[in-house]
């Protein structure tokens, strides 16, 4: 299967509009199910406002969130795919910027120390793109998502040791949660990164964070531990937006990865409430877009 | 619980009215600020010509297109999508916006630590909470940009908003001294323990 690159520009620009805008509906089902448990009336009105602003936004055509976030692209190839990585690489890119200015949306994207903005999402490593492959033959997936610095801002590294076992992954958890309060816009999706190196361990947190709402650790010792810390950090009382009540997180999601004898590292990574992903399956017969 | 309906500006003593719990409706002018805003306006020298005396000012960047200049967008922007940001990271810069610039209420959403309340407090003064992450709603309620300064910081830059039925807000921290968000952390580390009692950490 050849893959034609202006169709990955257009998918790339298509993608990144489309995350904006229409929020999952894993996600959607995630705030019924809150909306049913919440028994604050306040939580429950916050709730309420959020779930009519998900409707605003398909009525009028507009972004959910201001934040337009930093743009990471997840990519897929199917070991029947041929592309040149390095023009996909550059196809994204530009569908990246061009998004940003044909729509045109906010770019909240600037250099780390001059603070200059490009005024198209774009900047020295960013998008974030990263590119895995897949068991499928004929199939090239590209996921987008816009991450916002809400949530982002609130990520987390702790290098335990192994003495400190498991405890100490879930002290910490609990602890980053209550730390965050209401600065990761609650309800979130708290991802958690255990084991791997110190970058991996990160990027684990991250990967559980933009996971799909109902989906499972395919580990099952992480799987036991996003069923115990879901029902754990909606104890503490955070609630939507830091300011009360039982809807702290509509789960919590845990990635593994093996790690050093020595080494016990747990990092944890925030997304929002408007916890927004697209995604585009290229295939030979044309390109169909989902979540 | 009292709702209060404001036609922006306004004086100390509506705003030493407010109480947390409260909610509050803005008509007229909200100014937009953020952090390059406020680090140009206090770290570097720079200056507004805009008069934010008695106003509020909300932490946002918003989305907006460039337009020809008309009635209906006399700074030659429309608004797209304007939301809110996370408050935290601008504490510091809530003492100099009501001494040096006469700001009254601060918008924002997760919340102001001790120095916002205590300048709340000293100098009247009071903290809106909005939804985070409803920008698609929001935006219904503001009319037109009316100007804008420090346009170079884009989109940080200074936004005047012409707002009609900015609202509902929950007053989260007021001039009394009282704070939603100090309440659901100290109620969120008692709760702390029992949590990790759930999870058989001992």
């Amino acid at each position: 299967m050849r893959i034609d690159l202006r169709e990955v520009e257009e998918a790339a620009k298509e993608l990144y509009i489309r995350a904006l805008k229409r929020l999952p509906p894993d996600i959607k089902q995630g705030f019924d199910a809150l909306a049913r448990r919440e028994s604050d009336a306040g939580a429950q009105r916050m709730l309420g406002t959020m779930i009519a602003n998900i409707k605003v936004a398909e009525d009028t055509d507009n972004l959910l969130c201001q934040d337009t976030g930093i743009p990471i692209y997840n990519v897929w190839i199917g070991r029947g795919v041929e592309v040149d990585g390095m023009a996909l690489k550059d196809a994204i890119r530009t569908g990246c910027a061009r998004s940003t200015r044909e729509h045109p949306f906010r770019s909240s994207v600037v250099h780390p120390t001059t603070r200059v903005n490009a005024q198209d999402s774009t900047g020295r490593g960013i998008p974030v793109i990263n590119i895995d492959f897949t068991g499928e033959r004929d199939a090239l997936v590209i996921e987008m998502v816009p991450k916002g610095s809400g949530s982002e801002n609130n990520s987390w590294l702790r290098m335990a040791i192994p003495a400190e076992g498991v405890d100490a992954i879930k002290t910490f958890v609990v602890d980053c949660v209550l730390e965050a309060g209401g600065k990761t816009c609650p309800p979130t999706i708290v991802g958690v990164g255990v084991g791997g190196t110190a970058d991996l361990c990160v990027h684990l947190a991250k990967t559980a964070a933009t996971r799909p709402l109902g989906t499972r650790c395919e580990d099952a010792e992480g799987a036991k531990l996003e069923a115990e810390l879901s029902a754990a950090v909606n104890m503490l009382g955070v609630g939507p937006q830091g300011l009360g009540g039982d809807s702290t997180s509509f789960a919590v999601h845990v990635e593994t990865a093996a790690t050093h004898i020595t080494m016990n590292p747990v990092a944890v990574n925030m997304q929002c409430h408007s916890a927004r992903r697209a995604r585009a399956t290229f295939r030979p017969a044309g390109v169909e877009y989902g979540y | 619980m009292a709702h209060h309906e404001f036609t922006m500006p306004i004086d100390e003593a509506q705003a030493r009215a407010l109480r947390i719990g409260d909610t509050v409706t803005l008509n007229d002018t909200l100014y937009g600020i953020r952090d390059a805003t406020q680090i140009h306006m206090f770290d570097r020298g720079r200056k507004t010509r805009f008069d934010l005396r008695g106003h509020a000012v909300i932490h946002t960047a918003p989305n907006v297109k460039k337009v020809a200049q008309s009635a209906a967008h006399p700074a030659g922007y429309a608004p797209l999508c304007v939301g809110t940001t996370t408050s935290e990271r601008m504490e510091r810069f809530t003492r100099p916006l009501m001494q040096q610039y006469g700001v009254r209420l601060v918008i924002g959403k997760g919340g102001l630590r001790e120095a916002s309340a205590a300048a709340f407090a000293e100098l009247g003064g009071a903290y809106l909470a909005i939804i985070g992450g409803t920008a698609a709603l929001e935006t219904t309620w503001v009319e037109a940009i009316e100007d804008v300064d420090l346009d170079d910081l884009h989109p940080e830059s200074l936004w005047k908003f012409r707002v009609k039925g900015f609202g509902p807000l929950l007053v989260a921290m007021d001039s009394h001294g009282a704070s939603l968000y100090s309440r659901v952390r100290e109620a969120g580390r008692a709760k702390r323990a029992g949590a990790l009692r759930r999870l058989g950490v001992g």
